[in-house]
């Protein structure tokens, strides 16, 4: 992740949205494990009784989603993946209203914390399309500190015991 | 006076705050001259090490000259003198102090059943650095009170400059330790895990200490490049496998002596364990990243020795203690015991054996302090070492 940018950072060319990204990877796999663990209670909750299998199948996919965000040198193509499952997510709770239209409350909410995660999402991958993927040469040289003023010590005259024994 | 305040994660402030004074026998107050941002103070900036409250002093490598002694000094040490302050405050008069075990003195953490409850047993008080160890304020200020400070000093001649001294409480000494507790041979590969401040002074110590190689291993090309010109070999672990390279320069047999001068906040690789470590992390189920301890553990020789001067806080996950234990490797570790080491090393740095201003790429005034814990902590603008001056 080192990318050029307009950004002087060194490092990750851009610290905040790398950090932001990796968080991202970090939700995902926290949200997966409860569509995994919660599946049937939260089909349930979002007009999808009965299709709870749908629930655990996104939970997976979030789980994999937030591995692949934290894996890869570039999380930029993972992040609009994490785009297009809200876009999964959101015609999924279109499809639960459609099933149960007086589970609309629970409907209401989570297509308001879908939205608000698809905001995240959106901000955070144009963010990093916007960086150059051309890695950095150093920008400072340091190749003539060596810390030696006399020249690197020959290592045969030099001989370190762990002493013990000090005054103070 | 001026000081560096802890508020929170990534929250320090330059800030007035009241001037220090004499309230033990054996205190001494110090008007510092220069003073410097660790690595571990990155741990507190990150807000990784519990036990900071707010309005904590931060820093505990500076140098100054003293200005107030306690009558229990007792000629030890006058005023007007110039010191370096060692990072671990030390009696000099416990088990501890007297067989040079300085960083575990069993008197100076004013908060000892604290360390005692979460330790196991009390270290040593620091400066700056938590509750844990004291609650002590640093030395990022103008003025700072020395605790015990007949011991806790290291008087420097005035014919080095501050830059060549400073590091003499800190990172010089860690990596000197460090290299030293690895017992190199002249036969030995030496490995550091690495190369910020700490590592350049491990990379260095383990030449001066004859190794017949030594290999670097860093992410940031400037640091890489600042290993080399001490003679290290340098691996990117950005662009290439460590553990392949390290046997292929080893003719497979992997180095002798390998030192992790990295600790709890290990970069985030694209490896199945690290992104097992940021998740535990982000679950609250683990407190440290061991990356590098598991890599040192895999790829070290038999009979190969671990040095660990990298700080290490709470909890670590997933080592493979198995390996360690059937490849017979020795464990060396633990906070720097900084005067066992300083009159050997003050010696060196007048004989001009070593430079230690080497390291230092920024020199800021006091008020920059907060934006350089930023820069240093994102490795921006080439930054491996900052100095203040108060």
């Amino acid at each position: 992740m080192r990318y050029k940018t307009n950004l002087s950072q060194r490092g990750q060319a851009d610290t905040a949205t790398y950090r932001f990204a990796q968080g991202l990877g970090v939700f995902s796999i926290v949200l997966g494990l409860i569509e995994l663990i919660f599946g049937r209670w939260l089909g349930r909750s979002l007009g999808l009784d009965g299709k709870e299998h749908i629930v655990r199948f996104y939970g997976g996919r979030e789980i994999l989603t937030g591995i692949a965000i934290l894996a890869s040198k570039d999380p930029t193509p993972w992040v609009w993946g994490r785009v297009a499952g809200d876009a999964l997510d959101i015609g999924t709770l279109a499809y639960g209203y459609k099933r149960d239209p007086d589970d609309v409350r629970g409907i209401t909410t989570a297509l308001v914390a879908v939205a608000g995660a698809t905001a995240a999402d959106v901000y955070c991958a144009a963010k990093l399309s916007g960086q150059s993927k051309v890695p950095l040469p150093p920008v400072k040289d340091y190749s003539h500190r060596s810390g030696f003023p006399n020249g690197r010590p020959q290592p045969e005259t030099v001989v370190v015991s762990e002493a013990m024994v000090v005054s103070v | 006076m001026r000081a560096l305040v802890w508020h929170g994660k990534e929250d320090i402030r330059c800030e007035t705050v009241p001037d220090p004074e004499i309230e033990e026998p054996r205190d001494a107050i110090v008007k510092v001259t220069s003073c410097a941002i660790c690595g571990s103070d990155l741990h507190l900036y990150d807000h990784f090490m519990l036990g900071m409250k707010k309005g904590d002093v931060m820093g505990h490598e500076f140098m100054g000259e003293v200005m107030e002694v306690g009558p229990g000094v007792n000629g030890r040490l006058k005023v007007g003198e110039r010191v370096v302050v060692p990072f671990t405050i030390i009696c000099g008069e416990c088990e501890q102090c007297r067989r040079g075990n300085f960083s575990i003195c069993e008197r100076t953490n004013r908060n000892k059943e604290k360390a005692d409850t979460l330790f196991g047993h009390t270290t040593a008080g620091l400066f700056g650095y938590t509750h844990l160890t004291g609650g002590y304020w640093g030395g990022q200020a103008e003025y700072v009170r020395v605790p015990f400070a007949d011991t806790t000093h290291i008087k420097v001649p005035e014919s080095l400059s501050d830059e060549q001294v400073l590091f003499l409480g800190d990172i010089f000494p860690t990596g000197w330790q460090a290299a030293a507790q690895a017992e190199i041979q002249p036969t030995d590969t030496v490995a550091v895990w690495g190369c910020g401040p700490v590592g350049q002074f491990t990379i260095r110590s383990a030449i001066m200490q004859g190794a017949k190689e030594v290999i670097a291993i860093d992410r940031v090309p400037e640091r890489l490049t600042m290993a080399e010109a001490a003679g290290a070999t340098s691996i990117n672990f950005d662009s290439e496998s460590v553990i392949e390279r390290l046997n292929d320069l080893t003719n497979g047999k992997g180095p002798e002596k390998c030192i992790d001068a990295v600790g709890m906040e290990s970069h985030i690789t694209s490896t199945v364990d690290g992104i097992y470590d940021r998740v535990k992390q982000a679950l609250m189920l683990e407190t440290d990243r061991p990356h590098v301890l598991r890599e040192m553990i895999y790829v070290c020789r038999p009979g190969g020795t671990l040095s660990i001067p990298g700080v290490y806080g709470g909890l670590i996950d997933k080592v493979p203690f198995g390996a360690a234990m059937n490849k017979g490797l020795t464990f060396r570790m633990g906070q720097t015991h900084v005067n066992r080491w300083t009159d050997d090393l003050t010696r060196r740095i007048e004989q001009g054996e070593i430079d230690p201003s080497f390291v230092i790429t920024h020199n800021c005034d006091l008020d920059d302090g907060p934006a350089m814990y930023k820069k240093f902590r994102d490795k921006e603008d080439g930054c491996i070492k900052v100095v203040l001056r108060p």
